[in-house]
């Protein structure tokens, strides 16, 4: 069993890539022993008609989805009534949680509408999820370089809402120091592994971060699947850790 | 995982660093732990500690002392570049002397001190294509401009086309890769080096449709990066599995083999 928590369905937007369609999309996880995939879509980086998004990822997630697609809807505090997109995540779709871009959606941690937006979910009981970054600012498209989400502001956020799960997305390669070690003392604050590098990256992941706060996420399809299943047999974890990042730690968030 | 069933994985691009240990010994000690857990047979190592993007001849020449140290107990398994700084053409020119010609090294790793489509490097690539040495550029295309000495895939094209008959690889294939893959592609002497770089999807799939499958070489650019994130490479490519052997080590073992046998190595 594994659960994949960072997984994102429709149309990169500068590029075409090999499982963009979600039928064949289901069909890698399966075979690859994916058994759940909280699923976003990358239509929520640039597009406004949220709403529509939402009701597309729903849709596809129940049609295309074959019980493993779990979808998280997408939200924007910058447009104006974002606050029934989320009521209708929550409720129409009945999603455990959303996930943010706050640098393709322009806007810092530290803004108002962000801890609006951190408030409603805490009420509504949602999963929040954090995209760090998309890919390498190196490659980026030259009238779209968007850097990587500034995570300073969080920790001190979160202590007006303890009880928000928080899961950084992408986040592996950015985050470090004292910002990390903040983070981790911040509360429910969870990591994926998709953009873990280094030799071991997992083993020197729990170095840093709690067993229980690390999840299996592989930034598919934008990186090749086979990048964070491949990290689990790269560090030496032992079947309890393994199982835990696998999916145990996935389920504890889901029910909590 | 197809990957540990695999008879050869040969890795082009690794470093001596992202494991502890005080000594070169202990840290490619630690290196092989990772590699043996992953399937990975024979490792290239270029470049010692510390790093330094413009060494000096005594720098460069400590660092591939390091590599030697640290290959010394590894014969047939791990093979050694040497670091070159084209800023200084005549240590390089000894540099290749005393580590490939007469010392175990079997190539060249240039790095981002100076661009190689200026007339230096000529001495130096014609010098280690006599001795059959690999030639290894690094490249990039960045959003954010390149650092001064930093070449382009356009830059290494414009140093192969002056010598048609030398292979070179290209690498972290312009870690831009759709911009990399277009620029190298009729330049029939260039490889792709395929690691050092994030896992992007679709890049495999393009290279193999655009460069062919024999001019791709894996690696991964360890320690910095996993073995995982640059095999998955590979292994998640929807190409054929003659074209993944090949990546995974035939080619680069093709491209060794000369100067392999010359140094005893046992294959
Ligand atoms: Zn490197």
């Amino acid at each position: 069993m594994i659960t994949d928590v960072n997984i994102n369905l429709s149309r990169w937007p500068f590029r075409r890539l090999p499982h963009d369609e979600t039928a064949k999309l289901v069909g890698k996880l399966e075979r690859a022993g994916i058994t759940q995939a909280w699923a976003c879509s990358f239509d929520g980086l640039l597009h406004h008609d949220i709403s529509a998004l939402n009701q597309r990822l729903a849709d596809d997630c129940n049609q295309l989805g074959k019980g493993i697609l779990v979808p998280f809807g997408c939200i924007n505090p910058t447009l104006t009534g974002w606050q029934k997109d989320l009521a209708q995540c929550k409720r129409k779709h009945q999603m455990p949680g959303i996930r943010l871009f706050p640098n393709y959606h322009d806007y810092k941690l530290d803004d108002r509408l962000f801890a609006d937006l951190l408030a409603q979910a805490e009420q509504e009981e949602m999963i929040v999820q954090i995209a760090l970054k998309m890919e390498d600012e190196r490659t980026q498209h030259p009238r779209l370089r968007v850097p990587a989400v500034d995570m300073k502001p969080l920790p001190e956020l979160l202590e007006k809402h303890p009880k928000i799960r928080i899961v950084i997305l992408n986040g592996m390669k950015t985050l470090r120091g004292d910002l990390l070690a903040e983070l981790v003392e911040a509360g429910n604050v969870y990591f994926d592994i998709s953009m873990q590098e280094s030799v071991g990256g997992i083993e020197k992941m729990l170095k840093l971060i709690p067993l229980e706060r690390v999840l299996f996420g592989s930034h598919f399809p934008f990186f090749y699947l086979e990048s964070s299943l491949l990290k689990l047999k790269e560090s030496n974890l032992g079947r309890f850790r393994e199982e835990a990042i696998r999916y145990k730690n996935a389920a504890g968030l889901l029910k909590t | 995982m197809k990957t540990a069933t695999r008879k050869s994985i040969w890795d082009l691009h690794c470093h001596l660093s992202g494991v502890n240990g005080k000594t070169v010994d202990e840290r490619i000690a630690r290196l092989m732990e990772y590699a043996d857990r992953m399937g990975v047979e024979r490792l290239v190592f270029f470049m010692g500690w510390p790093w330094s993007v413009d060494p000096d001849p005594d720098d460069f020449r400590r660092q591939n002392d390091q590599v030697i140290q640290a290959l010394s107990h590894w014969h047939d398994r791990a093979f050694g570049f040497a670091y070159l700084n084209p800023k200084y053409p005549r240590e390089c020119l000894a540099e290749l002397d005393r580590c490939i010609a007469h010392g175990p090294l079997v190539g060249i790793k240039l790095w981002v001190s100076k661009r190689c489509k200026d007339s230096e490097l000529d001495a130096i690539v014609e010098r280690t294509a006599e001795l059959k040495g690999v030639i290894f550029q690094h490249t990039w295309y960045k959003a954010g401009g390149n650092l001064e000495g930093e070449s382009t895939p356009a830059d290494l094209v414009a140093l192969a086309a002056r010598h048609p008959d030398i292979p070179m690889i290209c690498g972290h294939a312009g870690g831009d890769w759709e911009l990399g893959i277009r620029t190298v592609r009729d330049q029939k002497n260039l490889y792709l080096g395929t690691g050092g770089f994030d896992p992007t999807a679709g890049f495999m799939e393009m290279a193999v449709r655009e460069v062919g499958e024999d001019r791709i070489i894996y690696g991964s650019d360890i320690g910095g990066r996993s073995f995982a994130s640059q095999l998955a490479k590979v292994d998640g490519a929807e190409i054929s599995e003659k074209a993944k052997e090949k990546i995974l080590g035939g080619n680069l073992k093709q491209l060794m083999l000369p100067i392999l046998k010359q140094k005893g190595i046992r294959l």
